[in-house]
């Protein structure tokens, strides 16, 4: 299987400094010698619990955090030399969908205006093809033509989550990276969020790199999942196989603790 | 009525300048005593507020009518005064939001302190040896009651939180949604102490949660809330095994099971619509 994004010795640390003057500096290292290959049309799944450096991982890709050490190739660039122009135009086959979708949409854009900034900035388009296509993906999102004028707050937790996968696939990308995009959600809206995550990958061969503590859900939509533990990559592999058989100890515990599991625990 | 130790009878909660509109609908619940109840629902549902109307802790803004009757005695006939000496000392209740629930500039020692003061009278030193055994009982080493909240992890706050909620041996814990801000692994922790005290102290729960994957590890007694309704209620075996009510069903059926091999299926509310008549 081609292989869409491949990173190596990932590494990151972050220095506190504390006391008088700053003197004493204590660090944490949030990436500690990560590789991860991400297969093109699939599914990756990264669990861990809060402060397992997830959400860095998924930062350092699109270099909206500058790594200390290692490598990432996508689509045979160098991500972390590239600069300017062929930077942007590699962002654009990146996006991302946030966890909180009350917080990632600014409150006094209107949808149209939301839907259209990332086409302006990648000077997709004019004025009448960009509408038809804004039309197009905020109806295979579920929504309405009439949702356009409307603004975030008039929305439900759900229905802000589609503008915010809207405005992501708008740029049809080729990586998606999820950063737990539906933690923030009830159970039912949680369901419809990931069955339309599952529908529009199908259609648009898109891959995901999906980033959950919930591992009910990572069974449902990843192929394959790594685990993450204090910046460590603890275990990677194919999903059922994880699930089946875990090898290490923390992946155990972290299987049992799932919701439904008690009888496990005792 | 012996072995129940709250009656919620005809419960309806409605906005003071429109009291057509109902947010909870004439519902009725009993918690048997020594069992953990849990209220199911999605949000808008009327779970909160009924978790709130029995500690009479409702909004301004809301009126409510109906009996709620704990040990014999009706609460809604009771004075502020009389409602404030058993909030807290018989009833006890958890929320969603550690973080938010806690005063950020008082320690954590203070503040389990002020909860243990205002219902018993002690002096400073027995306070001080009460706060040390309660941070004990949920598994905080006592050399962080100086902590403040900030200093601790979002599992730890809500350890404070149960400790401040159990401090004066409750006969009744309310707990809304007290494991949803947090991590899988401390929703495991959190949920197996809160068992453990229920069991150690004989205490009642009533636990309200969107997670039927919680309902499972936790409940003994389940109740499903729709639109303000409870639509279905009993043993939890019996309604998670077999739901008899639609939304039920249709709830359970967008919940991802622990092994994951169910499809998950999101609510399709016009169908509901037309099953529910």
């Amino acid at each position: 299987m081609e292989i869409l994004l491949e990173a190596k010795n990932l590494s990151k640390e972050y220095v506190k400094t504390t006391g008088f003057f700053s003197r004493t500096r204590t660090s944490i290292k949030a990436l500690d010698n990560i590789s991860v290959n991400i297969k093109k049309g699939i599914t990756l799944a990264v669990v861990g619990e809060s402060g397992s450096g997830k959400s860095t991982l998924a930062k350092s890709l699109i270099r909206l955090i500058e790594l200390d050490k290692g490598s990432i190739t996508f689509k045979n660039r160098n991500m972390r030399t590239i600069n300017g122009d062929e930077l942007k135009g590699t962002r654009k086959n990146i996006q991302m969908i946030f966890q909180d979708p009350y917080a990632s949409l600014n409150p006094r854009m209107k949808i149209i205006k939301i839907m259209e900034e990332p086409l302006q900035i990648h000077g997709i388009g004019n004025s009448a093809t960009q509408y038809t296509k804004i039309l197009s993906m905020i109806k295979r999102v579920g929504l309405v033509e009439g949702d356009l004028s409307k603004y975030p707050h008039q929305f439900s937790g759900g229905q802000r989550q589609r503008i915010g996968i809207a405005r992501a696939l708008i740029l049809e990308p080729e990586l998606v990276i999820c950063d737990e995009p539906v933690s923030a959600l009830d159970v039912s809206v949680q369901a419809q969020i990931i069955q339309l995550l599952k529908s529009l990958q199908k259609e648009f061969g898109l891959t995901y790199l999906f980033i959950t503590h919930d591992l009910r859900i990572v069974r449902h939509i990843a192929n394959e999942v790594i685990v993450m533990k204090e910046g460590k990559l603890i275990e990677q592999g194919k999903t059922d196989i994880i699930f089946r058989n875990p090898k290490t100890k923390y992946t155990k515990e972290l299987l049992a603790s799932i919701p439904g599991n008690l009888s496990k625990r005792k | 009525m012996k072995n129940n130790i709250l009656e919620i009878n005809n419960l309806k909660v409605f906005p003071n300048n429109n009291s057509r509109l109902k947010l909870v609908k004439n519902i009725s619940l009993s918690l048997k005593k020594g069992k953990t109840t849990c209220i199911v629902g999605e949000s808008g549902s009327g779970k909160s507020l009924t978790a709130l109307s029995v500690m009479q802790l409702l909004s301004s803004q809301l009126s409510m009518s109906g009996n709620i009757i704990f040990e014999n005695i009706n609460l809604l006939n009771l004075t502020k005064e009389e409602i404030r000496k058993r909030r807290g000392k018989d009833i006890a209740m958890i929320f969603q939001e550690p973080m938010t629930s806690l005063n950020p500039v008082l320690t954590i020692g203070y503040q389990i302190e002020e909860a243990v003061g205002v219902h018993e009278n002690l002096i400073k030193t027995e306070l001080n040896e009460r706060v040390k055994e309660l941070l004990n009982i949920v598994g905080i080493s006592t050399d962080r009651i100086n902590s403040y909240p900030d200093e601790l992890s979002g599992g730890q706050r809500q350890r404070v939180m149960i400790a401040m909620a159990i401090s004066c041996s409750p006969k009744l814990l309310i707990a809304d949604e007290p494991t949803t801000a947090l991590d899988v692994t401390v929703q495991a922790q959190i949920l197996n102490l809160l068992n453990d005290l229920k069991l150690k102290f004989q205490m009642t729960m009533l636990f309200i949660t969107h997670d039927f994957g919680v309902v499972d590890d936790i409940a003994d007694d389940v109740a499903v809330m729709y639109q303000g309704e409870i639509v279905e209620q009993g043993r939890v075996l019996n309604v998670l095994k077999n739901p008899k009510h639609p939304y039920t069903k249709a709830l359970l059926g967008c919940v991802p099971d622990s092994q994951g091999k169910k499809d998950l299926k999101p609510i399709d509310y016009s169908a509901l619509k037309r099953a529910m008549g």
